[in-house]
């Protein structure tokens, strides 16, 4: 009995826990270099006081939002109006769970990992719904209804991304796909084990496709038309205050780093050294995936500060006449290239 | 233990201490914040006025149409994701079974395309 | 295949909270509980799918039944100005329809699982027996036989899917308001500096 279920269920729970805890903390930084970098565009310092270089400002911040006076509205429905925080930001944490960092650092190694997170981002729209519907008032639910739209438009393309990856990968596995990109369009130019390798270059219009439809999906400016605040001042957010709010924030944020995660493993080669040479492959495959991650989150951030926000029929456009086709081609043109050459 | 649950364990054990950590901090300010609610406060935001009526209100059908066409989108992607697993092993028959799929709902696309079903006004 | 241990142990908490949450889909008063309830029970499906080893079956039940036509669903009962309560009113006169419908799908249920006693068709009468998880997993073993085994049913799953399409832009679609200005993004990106501006000389004192 000890041996058999106690013992490992320990030792998974310690994993979890030291994987949360190091990705909230990730988070705290990530949000400080957000806004550090949007400062930065702007010719302005940033948070530069709590801490050195004001490096502690995502900490004091939450401990303001722990101290202040949470409102329950009279006309909300309060049991869905607190179940809306909690629920998206535990399902952005849930998709952290098939995530490898390293070769085998994953929490579970499921053979459907990446269904698992597509399911859970499509999951997320809940948390928005909810929310806008038990607030009970006109700006929340507007937020609510163009989040649930915009949501699912972006998912379809997705969805066709990521079965054009798979095409080229043959496993739902995440390690599988990762390692798939051990050989590839490099190895065919005589560059072994090089970013070459790496997804991003032969399926380079998918990977445009799915970097843009993963801002879409989080609600990221250029499309966050559900919080857009000279229209609907913060969406669905607006009658929560306190933690609720915090939870909506943290949601938001951990969800942009599963698709920066999920962009590093489908096309840059999740842990993989871009060189597989001497100083390159010293370094521990955990360092490069960061690495990688905080590039691609880098790109999320200079996104948000350079491109304006979208109308929402552009938006629609965009999501169904733009990107549904060009992924729906690129599947059959994929699918037709494997077969007709041999390579699959 | 068993293949399937040894392998979902960990999912479970993870998904049960995110919603700890989410609920911990969604009750911490219930428990150390001052709380002083009163009837203004409480109320709906709105510009300046109190709100006239209840929020929940009827809107435009073509929300619901995206809803639809996105099911339907959903459940392609959905028979997309066997097909590409098992693709490398599968014939020219399998291929072409799916482009004839995919044809079909092509041709869906199309007629929702040209009768302006994608068009936001 | 039987589970044991702690397998037997999930299956009995996914199958209690399943019919537990179904039956509050029925009885609860707010429409909207009732469609939380409603994900609560696709949920547990879904885990006693992946129990079974139906992997891709459990993700998929996911990904479309909760993400999307759940979704639907919450869209509708939320944001429509449905009278609930009138309609709840008028549900008993529904009880006969109701049961038989009831009695219908039991009576399939128990045909289905009598089969296997009784022997209809022929003994492992499965057409193509389960590969070895280990050797394939789950959703290759489907992909195997779905396009090429299976492709009459497979095609007949597009067509269906295409008058779903048609029949939900024939019913929803409204004709478009008359005086709808649209952006035509090609046009807007096509134009030109020699189509917008005109560089003219302008003598002092004359004007155009």
């Amino acid at each position: 009995m000890f041996e058999d279920y106690i013992f490992p269920g320990l030792i998974i729970l310690l994993q979890s826990v030291a994987l949360l805890v190091a990705l909230l903390v990730f988070t705290a930084f990530i949000l400080y270099a957000d806004r550090k970098v949007w400062a930065a565009v702007m010719s302005r310092r940033g948070p530069n006081v709590v801490g050195p270089f004001g490096l502690l400002q995502s900490f004091a911040d939450l401990l303001k939002f722990v101290i202040k006076e949470p409102i329950i509205p009279s006309g909300s429905n309060k049991g869905i109006f607190l179940l809306a925080p909690l629920i998206s930001s535990a399902l952005a944490l849930a998709g952290w769970a098939v995530i490898p960092v390293s070769e085998g650092w994953a929490i579970a190694s499921i053979n459907v990992g990446i269904l698992f997170v597509f399911a859970v981002s499509s999951l997320e729209v809940y948390g928005v719904i909810m929310a806008g519907w038990a607030s009970n008032s006109k700006y929340p639910f507007l937020g609510a209804l163009r989040s649930a739209a915009q949501m699912v438009s972006y998912e379809v393309s997705i969805g066709f991304v990521i079965v054009t990856v798979l095409l080229c990968v043959g496993s739902l596995n995440m390690t599988d796909i990762v390692l798939s990109q051990k050989d590839g369009l490099g190895t065919h130019l005589g560059l072994t084990n090089s970013l070459l390798d790496w997804h991003w270059l032969g399926l380079f219009p998918m990977f445009v496709i799915f970097f843009i439809s993963a801002l879409a999906e989080t609600n990221r400016p250029p499309f966050d038309l559900v919080e857009a605040e000279s229209e609907l001042v913060a969406g669905h957010m607006i009658e929560y205050s306190s933690t609720p709010y915090l939870l909506f924030m943290l949601g938001e944020y951990i969800a942009i780093l599963l698709m920066c995660a999920l962009t590093v493993i489908l096309f840059l080669g999740g842990w993989l050294p871009p060189l597989d040479i001497a100083p390159f492959n010293w370094i521990p495959g955990v360092f490069w995936f960061i690495f990688k991650l905080c590039m691609v989150f880098f790109m999320f951030a200079m996104v948000k500060t350079i491109v304006p926000r979208y109308r929402y029929d552009q938006l629609m456009r965009l999501g169904w006449k733009v990107f549904l086709p060009i992924s729906l081609f690129m599947v059959i043109a994929t699918a037709a290239f494997l077969k007709f050459t041999g390579l699959a | 233990m068993d293949a399937v649950v040894a392998s979902y364990l960990p999912i479970i054990i993870f998904l049960v201490v995110c919603i700890g950590i989410a609920a911990a901090l969604l009750i911490a300010p219930f428990l150390v914040a001052y709380r002083n609610p009163d009837p203004e406060k409480l109320s709906a935001y709105e510009c300046g006025f109190n709100a006239f009526d209840d929020a929940r209100m009827k809107f435009d059908v073509r929300f619901y149409l995206v809803a639809i066409l996105f099911i339907i989108f959903d459940l392609e992607v959905a028979f997309l994701f066997p097909w590409a697993v098992s693709f490398g092993e599968m014939g020219m028959f399998g291929f072409w079974s799916m482009m004839v799929f995919l044809g079909i709902l092509t041709i869906g696309f199309i007629y929702e395309w040209k009768k302006g079903a994608l068009e936001w006004d | 295949m039987l589970l044991t241990g702690l397998g037997a142990a999930f299956f009995y908490l996914f199958a209690f909270v399943a019919i537990a949450s179904a039956v509050m889909v029925i009885s609860a008063r707010n429409p909207v509980h009732s469609v939380l309830y409603l994900i609560l029970t696709f949920f547990n499906a879904a885990a006693l799918f992946i129990l079974t080893g139906a992997e891709f079956l459990g993700m998929i039940l996911l990904v479309v039944y909760i993400g999307a036509v759940a979704v639907l669903f919450l869209f509708v009962v939320m944001m429509l100005d449905v009278d609930f309560a009138s309609m709840k009113r008028g549900a008993l006169d529904y009880a006969p329809i109701g049961a038989m419908v009831g009695i219908v799908l039991a009576s399939e249920l128990l045909i289905v699982l009598g089969a296997q006693f009784i022997g209809v068709g022929q003994p492992g009468s499965v057409a193509s027996p389960t590969p070895d998880p280990l050797t394939r997993t789950n959703t290759a073993a489907l992909g195997d036989i779905i396009y090429t085994d299976y492709i009459f049913f497979f095609q007949i799953a597009g067509m269906v899917l295409l008058v779903a399409m048609i029949g939900a832009i024939v019913l929803t679609l409204r004709p478009t308001r008359p005086g709808v200005k649209r952006q035509n993004m090609g046009k807007q990106v096509a134009r030109k500096v020699e189509d917008s501006i005109d560089v003219v000389d302008v003598e002092t004192g004359k004007g155009l």
